[in-house]
């Protein structure tokens, strides 16, 4: 029997000629990742350890994001902690504030995450590197103490689904409105434990950073990652941020897959997540009047260049709607200066905008932008969970750069046809 | 090893953003997590819940982000079991990983309530609801995680091997 593209990276790396759903393996890691919120938790296990040096220094990366620059005393004492622990153990990929940006924007930047890796990281959304081709999931701290010695991780090789991407997506529909419809479909536990497998005729037409999006929310699906084939995009993305020799894994054609789905990319909407489950979607034209206080875009899902020039496209020329407070945050510092390089960033502040430093900030309801008791907010991120942005009583509704930026314009939620886009 | 206590009932999608909000995630230390256990979804469940308390949820408990302070928290708390429909990926690994007893049994999670009195033997996988005088048997843990349970979490587990 035939095997997924991720069972087939999987097998690769457990030294195995043949892996099976269901079967538990341990595979060697290419890189383990942790951020400023679950680092310290690990390092802190990893004292209880036998052994206590990494495995391999240049295969750690320790990106402080969440709560960076430093948001309070007790996350600087964290970020201290990862600071300390990075100098200690000689980390060479340790990321300090001036350098960083978002760990799921930065990482493929910097060229650490290249096809055929198998990769974990203590943060959800480390699933985003399977844009790129590589079997990347996320775990906790303790797996992450255990991957920083051990240098490998224990998993249960995943079934797959298949989702087939046909057709052309119509102008202002990105990797955010598949996702979203797509996750909308299945629910949030549709892909539960298993891999997201992209195919189809309709990637061609995806750019590198829409597909990092669709990757990257493949967790809020339930799956346990999502993966794309390798074609020439990814080729050149790769060759042009990585040194490292990357290896493309095809899905044998009598690969198993416990469903498929065809997604007509063509025939697809903007689409907006509902509080309070990214399952929760409507096509922007099902949408009534819905007022709003905030948007915020950026995040480790929607802020990348791509994502910032669609937006400027929309904000360009306009002002925001009076009383609204729109915060935009570059996933990654040169990520910034190519926006300041473009323009971009000029666009948003005359339009009204408050740019912010590279943090996941908002996202999760650390800082910069939380919201009050019944406020609303439109925001390019990934999850719309109660209390995540802020008050238990405060509604996120998630949506791609596009809507995002129109909505800012109107202050309800908006496509950009609405402005005669 | 069993667990007996008083059941808080949960529905489904309970996600990690309610265990323990990330506005407390500036904190790492077990103690203070527990203090704001579930606090978004039920305020007074850290007021209410006794050592040895169980948790009863639906499908896909814990999913979102991979905190591993959310399984802490809940343990920290004095919780000594999550039984529930279907647990999110992450959530799975790490409450085994930090040795929080977690099994996955639809029919229980179907048949209990909110304050049933439930015993679980975690070596037979049998769960019995004393108030309705009901049992049901849990899905077992494959051998290789039952190893890593019984030396209490994935860094015993290494330290041993």
């Amino acid at each position: 029997m035939g095997m997924t593209m991720t069972q087939k990276i999987l097998a690769a790396h457990a030294g195995l000629k043949e892996v099976k759903a269901g079967q538990l393996i341990e595979a060697d890691l290419d890189l383990v990742l942790g951020n400023d919120i679950t680092s310290p938790v690990a390092i802190h296990e990893m004292e209880k350890m036998n052994v206590k040096t990494v495995f391999d220094r240049h295969k750690i990366a320790l990106v402080p994001d969440h709560f960076v620059p430093n948001k309070d005393i007790k996350s600087a004492e964290h970020c201290k902690c990862v600071r300390e622990f990075a100098c200690k153990h000689e980390i060479s990929n340790y990321f300090e504030v001036g350098e960083m940006g978002i760990e799921h924007a930065l990482l493929p930047e910097k060229g650490l995450t290249v096809a055929g890796d198998v990769i974990i990281g203590a943060d959800s959304h480390t699933c985003t590197y399977g844009a790129l081709g590589a079997f990347s999931t996320g775990v906790g701290s303790t797996d992450m103490a255990a991957g920083m010695v051990t240098g490998k991780a224990w998993f249960k090789v995943p079934s797959a689904i298949k989702f087939v991407l046909t057709g052309k997506p119509a102008n202002w529909v990105s990797g955010k409105d598949i996702i979203l419809h797509i996750i909308g479909m299945i629910g949030v536990d549709g892909a539960l434990y298993k891999s997201m497998e992209f195919v189809g005729d309709g990637i061609q037409y995806l750019s590198m950073d829409d597909r990092f999006t669709i990757a990257n929310m493949a967790i809020e699906a339930g799956g346990k990652n999502g993966i794309f084939p390798v074609d020439e995009l990814a080729k050149d993305y790769m060759e042009t941020h990585s040194k490292r020799d990357y290896v493309v894994y095809e899905a044998d054609e009598d690969a198993e897959y416990d469903e498929t789905y065809v997604i007509e990319l063509d025939k697809l909407r903007p689409t907006v997540a509902f509080p309070h489950l990214p399952e929760n979607t409507k096509t922007i034209d099902e949408v009534e009047d819905i007022k709003i206080d905030q948007v915020v875009i950026g995040s480790c899902t929607n802020g990348r260049i791509d994502d910032l020039r669609i937006a400027a496209k929309v904000l360009a020329g306009r002002k925001i709607a009076k009383g609204l407070r729109v915060i935009i945050i570059p996933a990654t510092q040169s990520i910034y200066l190519q926006a300041i390089d473009e323009g971009l960033i000029q666009s948003f502040i005359n339009a009204g905008a408050v740019v912010s430093t590279p943090t996941c900030g908002p996202c999760l309801g650390g800082y910069m932008g939380i919201l009050a008791e019944g406020e609303r907010c439109v925001s390019t991120t990934n999850r719309n969970f109660v209390g995540r942005m802020g008050h238990v009583k405060s509604e996120i509704y998630l949506a791609s750069p596009a809507v995002a930026a129109a909505s800012a314009i109107t202050g309800k939620i908006s496509g950009p046809e609405e402005l005669g886009l | 090893m069993k667990a007996n206590g008083r059941v808080f009932k949960f529905k489904d999608n309970v996600d990690t953003d309610v265990i323990i909000p990330a506005r407390y995630l500036n904190s790492s230390d077990p103690a203070e997590l527990a203090k704001h256990c579930m606090e978004d979804i039920d305020k007074d469940f850290v007021n209410k819940v006794k050592k040895g308390d169980i948790i009863v949820a639906n499908k896909n408990f814990g999913c979102g982000s991979s905190r591993e302070h959310a399984p802490i928290a809940i343990k920290a708390a004095g919780v000594s079991c999550v039984i529930a429909e279907t647990f999110a990926r992450i959530f799975y690994r790490n409450a085994i990983n930090i040795g929080l007893p977690i099994i996955e049994c639809p029919e229980a999670a179907k048949n209990i309530e909110e304050g049933d009195e439930v015993e679980v033997d975690f070596d037979s996988g049998i769960i019995y609801n004393k108030t309705k005088g009901t049992s049901f048997k849990g899905q077992a843990f494959p051998e290789f995680m039952q190893k890593i349970i019984a030396a209490e979490g994935l860094i015993n587990y290494i330290n041993n091997k």
